[in-house]
């Protein structure tokens, strides 16, 4: 296997991280924080897709009981995971669909390059998969010499331009319409500038067309398999989906292990929270419902079926009852359109396949805690995430606990891998000197006072708190000192 | 039980008390240092409406900034002295969303493993009030407003907001005021950008987030910021305070205070920073 996944914590494991360093993190984040340009175009593009979300929830009551249903409804499925997936593959396979298991990203690209070569493949198409980013799919399949080409609009922008998506659902959206058309003008051959979106959508799907009927194989993502039936239920707007999955002769579906529902009509809800909580949408212009391949009397669709069902550190959350909480998302991007940090710096500032806050929870998991440590700190807790998240994941939560697993001394026998990898001793023996005055009112009343007597030595500069504001300095008095005093 | 982090008509629905003759006043560590005003004038004003205030003598923090950070075995040894601080069956007010969510939901998380001292965690939690939301809905506070007509903003912290679920109240209570206009000022739901040591540890984000809201707010016109939490209140107005420094201005572009400050001052009271 030669394809490269360099930031899989289960492939780095003892060997020095160069992909995610925190000081790279604090140097993205600066530059993202001063570019006034993303600033402004984030904030905007954010503030249009709350808006529609809230114009899809006129109801209040009819959301609270439909997050209350969509929660249920995975912490169902997740309760019965390991059942759940058996009964998928094995609906599956009688349905003829080739199942394969993948535990790291490595396996799962080992996989569908096995699958092409044996097809002779020189050309994917890709319908949009965040699990083929997940797993770096097209810098695997070209270093095989393998083309993989991606056939979802924002995704093929950012593909033309050499970038990752900025957002799982929107994955161009840090790119304005003058960028795009240039983009086109200067990588897509025979195309002069046009800053018309229609044009540039035109040109985009004048090229895809073609490529459609050469590709060998097709890939896709899952929204939710279904386990009773086994089937894949894919939702898309673009209809490029449906293409990737019905034209080529080949269709390679790829995702978590933690997408499998018990039933159909388990589905339902899910898909109307999805749909109008990531894009504002009633329902999305397809969706997409795959049980097997072409049938004997069948006139169209692939000849071969396959899904290949990736781990990549999901089991190590499954094995947490808190953590597992990571495992219930839909990926409706909802957290991040709300979120005031993502929406202040973009994604890609996270440096991790999924940004904002799921990629806060979720990247720990599948990179280790080495590269990924100061993630979690990078969230003042406010619960917008949390709040409007259609599964309820309480993310705060999860952010703190993360915090905890990032920070405690290096334990022996860790439940997360990187477990300890941001301790710093000086940090945690002042929390540890914090405790033992603030346990003890006795010590706590002596340096109170100490604080407040002493007010005009407190320091000028507050390490990052005086960046931007005026030092915080005690009080004459304290408030014991008043509420002796009063009458 | 998890945070419930409230969206709209989600409110954790929650059956008041009558008003009771004593309440424990529990006014947090930044309060006590740095805003002892803001306390002082809570206290007043529930004691104006004849409530006994006991101040137990030996708090000192709910161990929110250590639980936020990750330090949870911390936190847990600091919450652990305050849990005998409240014999009485009486209610304890905390003038903070953040303490009051800590103490409300969280005490009982950390003491999961202590049968003891989580059952006295969990029935502390179970009569801890937000101050605002204790003096609407408890008190019943309806005082003339003496003051001259005046257009104020209002922050509402994160924590009241989806933690406690309090973030109408502070509607409520100006709505009483007959001359207070509210101004309401944009993004107005979103975080101040303080964040306990978020805004020491990434100062860049915080800076972006806090002189965002200082601008929304300064766009009403309003004469001045109110809020609940000192956390925000001194994240708002110590950066607007900086701005103004670096402009040269003597003037305070964005005044504030506490709510109860406010309250208290409005309806005739004498407010503990003016004398
Ligand atoms: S965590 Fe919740 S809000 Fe964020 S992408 Fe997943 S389902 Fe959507």
């Amino acid at each position: 296997m030669n394809a490269p996944t360099p930031h899989t914590a289960h492939a780095t494991r003892g060997k020095p991280i160069a992909f995610v360093s925190a000081e790279a993190l604090r140097e993205r984040v600066h530059e993202a924080i001063n570019d006034d340009h993303l600033r402004s175009s984030f904030r905007g593009a954010m503030d249009f897709l709350m808006a529609k979300r809230a114009a899809q929830f006129p109801d209040e009551s009819e959301l609270v009981s439909l997050r209350s249903l969509s929660e249920a409804i995975r912490q169902y499925s997740l309760s019965k995971l390991p059942d759940l997936l058996e009964q998928l593959e094995a609906n599956l396979t009688r349905n003829g669909v080739h199942v394969h298991w993948a535990e790291t990203p490595d396996e799962a690209n080992a996989i569908m390059l096995d699958i092409a070569r044996r097809h002779q493949a020189k050309l994917i198409v890709k319908g949009k998969s965040m699990v083929s980013e997940e797993i770096e799919f097209n810098h695997a399949m070209e270093a095989a010499g393998i083309g993989a080409l991606e056939s979802d609009m924002g995704e093929y922008i950012v593909q033309l331009a050499g970038e990752k998506p900025s957002h799982i659902i929107m994955p161009a959206i840090h790119k304005t319409k003058e960028q795009i058309a240039r983009l086109f003008a200067e990588k897509v051959p025979g195309v002069d500038y046009t800053d018309n979106v229609d044009a540039l959508i035109q040109i985009g799907r004048q090229v895809l067309r073609e490529k459609f009927e050469q590709a060998e194989i097709g890939l896709s993502g899952v929204n939710f398999a279904v386990a009773e039936t086994g089937t894949l239920c894919l939702v898309e707007n673009e209809g490029n989906g449906r293409m990737c999955t019905t034209v080529p002769k080949v269709h390679i579906a790829i995702t978590g292990i933690e997408k499998v529902v018990e039933k159909l009509e388990h589905v339902a809800p899910l898909y109307s929270i999805l749909t109008r909580s990531a894009t504002g949408q009633a329902v999305s212009t397809y969706f997409n419902l795959i049980s097997g391949p072409r049938k004997a009397d069948e006139k169209d669709g692939p000849q071969e079926v396959h899904l290949v069902l990736l781990d990549n550190g999901r089991s190590q959350a499954y094995a947490d009852e808190q953590l597992r909480k990571t495992l219930q998302c839909i990926r409706c991007g909802a957290c991040m359109n709300h979120c005031p940090v993502y929406t202040r710096i973009g994604g890609h500032a996270y440096g991790t396949t999924y940004p904002g806050p799921i990629g806060k929870i979720v990247s720990p998991h599948m990179m280790g805690l080495e590269q990924t440590h100061l993630l979690p700190t990078l969230s003042t807790l406010c619960g917008a995430c949390g709040e409007v998240c259609p599964v309820k994941i309480p993310i705060p939560e999860l952010l703190v606990r993360l915090r905890g697993e990032a920070q405690s001394a290096p334990h022996p026998h860790p439940a997360m891998v990187g477990q300890g990898a941001g301790y710093r001793p000086l940090v945690s023996f002042v929390w540890r000197l914090w405790a033992r005055i603030y346990a003890q009112p006795g010590a706590y009343r002596a340096f109170t006072w100490l604080a407040s007597r002493f007010r005009a030595l407190t320091p000028s500069r507050q390490s990052g708190w005086t960046v931007a504001r005026t030092p915080l300095k005690p009080a004459p008095k304290r408030l014991r000192d008043m509420v002796r005093e009063r009458v | 039980m998890s945070v419930p982090l409230v969206s709209a008509g989600e409110h954790p629905v929650r059956a008041y008390p009558p008003r009771p003759q004593a309440v424990y006043f529990y006014g947090t560590c930044l309060v006590d240092l740095f805003v002892p005003e803001a306390g002082m004038d809570a206290i007043t004003l529930l004691e104006r409406e004849g409530i006994r205030v006991i101040f137990p003598d030996n708090q000192t923090c709910c161990g929110q900034p250590a639980f936020s950070s990750g330090f949870p075995d911390e936190a847990r040894q600091v919450a652990a002295s305050q849990l005998d601080l409240f014999p009485e069956d009486y209610p304890v007010v905390v003038p903070s969303g953040s303490c009051g969510g800590m103490i409300r939901w969280h005490w009982e998380k950390i003491f999961a493993d202590d049968p003891a001292r989580y059952a006295q965690a969990k029935a502390i939690a179970e009569r801890t009030y937000e101050f605002a939301e204790f003096l609407l809905h408890v008190v019943g506070f309806n005082r003339p407003d003496q003051g001259e007509p005046t257009t104020v903003t209002l922050h509402t912290s994160c924590s009241a907001r989806r933690e406690m679920g309090t973030h109408l109240v502070g509607r409520e209570l100006l709505a009483k005021l007959g001359n207070v206009t509210l101004a309401h000022h944009g993004h107005e739901s979103e975080c101040c950008g303080f964040g306990g040591t978020f805004s020491l540890k990434h100062p860049d984000v915080s800076t972006a987030m806090v002189t965002d809201k200082v601008a929304a707010l300064k766009a009403t016109g309003a004469s001045e910021v109110v809020t609940a939490d000192c956390g925000c209140l001194l994240n708002i107005t110590k950066r607007a305070a900086k701005e103004d420094l670096d402009a040269g201005r003597v003037k305070a572009s964005l005044p504030g205070e506490h709510l109860a400050t406010f309250l208290l001052r409005r309806t005739g009271g004498q407010a503990s920073g003016s004398n």
